[in-house]
């Protein structure tokens, strides 16, 4: 038996879902295509979101949408009857999207023809953040009924995301939440993020939402 | 969950550098790993188990250092760590600055192996 000995390794655990995030970004800034990762736990609201975003903004934009789910077509299914482009990735019991699986149905969109694409990633609020998807940027939802604790259930995923869309706020009144409390939680974790309050039953906010996607999608196009 | 692909990224990793430097087998792995990560060691260590099963790397412990959150404040560099279990925005302890930026808390590497 030889001695034993250290080897430096110094490698990221993530480093080749990361190295291919990185060339999917620089294909869609090529193509002048902002692509957003929305996150969320089951029920906060990314397919109600989705479907606003694109009833707002599918006038001066073409779009196109990636559904990540466990196992089922539902949601693709309510998107395309809005006529937009929808793929379905079924992940098969994957709690989450990597950068590969979107590059699989970016393959089956016409990049040159969009100019945004939303990836509605499998609901969860602890594995997707782990996951660079080749995303633009990373917006996350929390929905009002879920409660004002959760940054500090779920840390990383609010340190990775560009945008925290609060949701459901007509439910405030019903709730306990505590929305300035939620808010110094979240800045406490990542002082950038941008916070907004929407409610996709009544409307209230979505226009602050779709000023911002359009910022972000106006900006990509400019380059 | 997500444990199964990360613990497949480690001994993919770990056999790389194994196989590099002609090591008969591994002995133990260190990581590091942030605060804010929410993997739970245990299940890394498991997974791993069964994922090296038959390879140079079975049997290998798996060291995880956990990384505290630290950040910088903006108005004087002053660097500090955080509980991010707490309420409220996080205050330098020096100039009573809240504007931060994140200095470490998401490191996810592998530092070394040791092999024979």
């Amino acid at each position: 038996m030889g001695e034993i000995k250290l080897i430096e390794v110094k490698e990221e655990i993530l480093s080749d879902n990361k190295n291919f995030a990185d060339d999917l970004r620089k294909i869609l800034y090529k193509n002048k295509v902002f692509m957003l990762n929305l996150m969320a736990s089951p029920g906060g609201g990314k397919t109600s979101l989705i479907l606003h975003t694109i009833r707002r903004l599918k006038g001066e934009f073409k779009i196109g949408v990636i559904e990540g789910d466990i196992d089922s077509m539902v949601d693709s299914e309510k998107v395309i009857k809005e006529g937009i482009p929808a793929v379905q990735l079924r992940t098969g019991g994957f709690c989450h999207l990597d950068a590969p699986m979107v590059n699989e149905a970016l393959k089956e969109m016409d990049l040159e023809e969009l100019d945004l694409v939303i990836i509605e990633n499998v609901g969860n609020l602890v594995c997707p953040a782990e996951f660079d998807t080749g995303a633009v940027k990373n917006a996350m939802i929390l929905s009002v009924p879920e409660g004002d604790d959760k940054p500090l259930k779920y840390p990383l995923m609010f340190t990775v995301c560009d945008v925290l869309v609060v949701n459901k706020i007509d439910f405030l009144g019903y709730t306990e939440f505590d929305m300035v409390a939620m808010k110094e939680r979240a800045h406490r974790l990542n002082p950038e993020i941008k916070i907004l309050e929407v409610s996709c039953k009544t409307g209230d906010g979505i226009e602050a939402w779709a000023r911002w996607l359009k910022e972000e999608i106006d900006a990509i196009g400019r380059q | 969950m997500h444990e199964l692909p990360i613990t497949e990224s480690i001994l993919n990793i770990v056999l790389k550098h194994a196989k590099a430097n002609n090591v008969n087998k591994v002995l133990s792995v260190s990581l590091k790993i942030g605060e804010l990560s929410d993997l739970v060691n245990e299940w890394v260590q498991r997974y791993f188990d069964y994922l090296s099963k038959d390879t140079i790397a079975e049997g290998a412990r798996l060291n995880i250092e956990r990384t505290p959150v630290v950040v910088q404040c903006k108005e004087c560099d002053h660097s500090f760590q955080v509980n991010i279990k707490k309420n409220g925005k996080p205050r330098c302890p020096e100039c009573g600055g809240d504007e931060v930026t994140l200095v470490s808390g998401r490191e996810f590497y592998i530092n070394s192996i040791e092999v024979i």
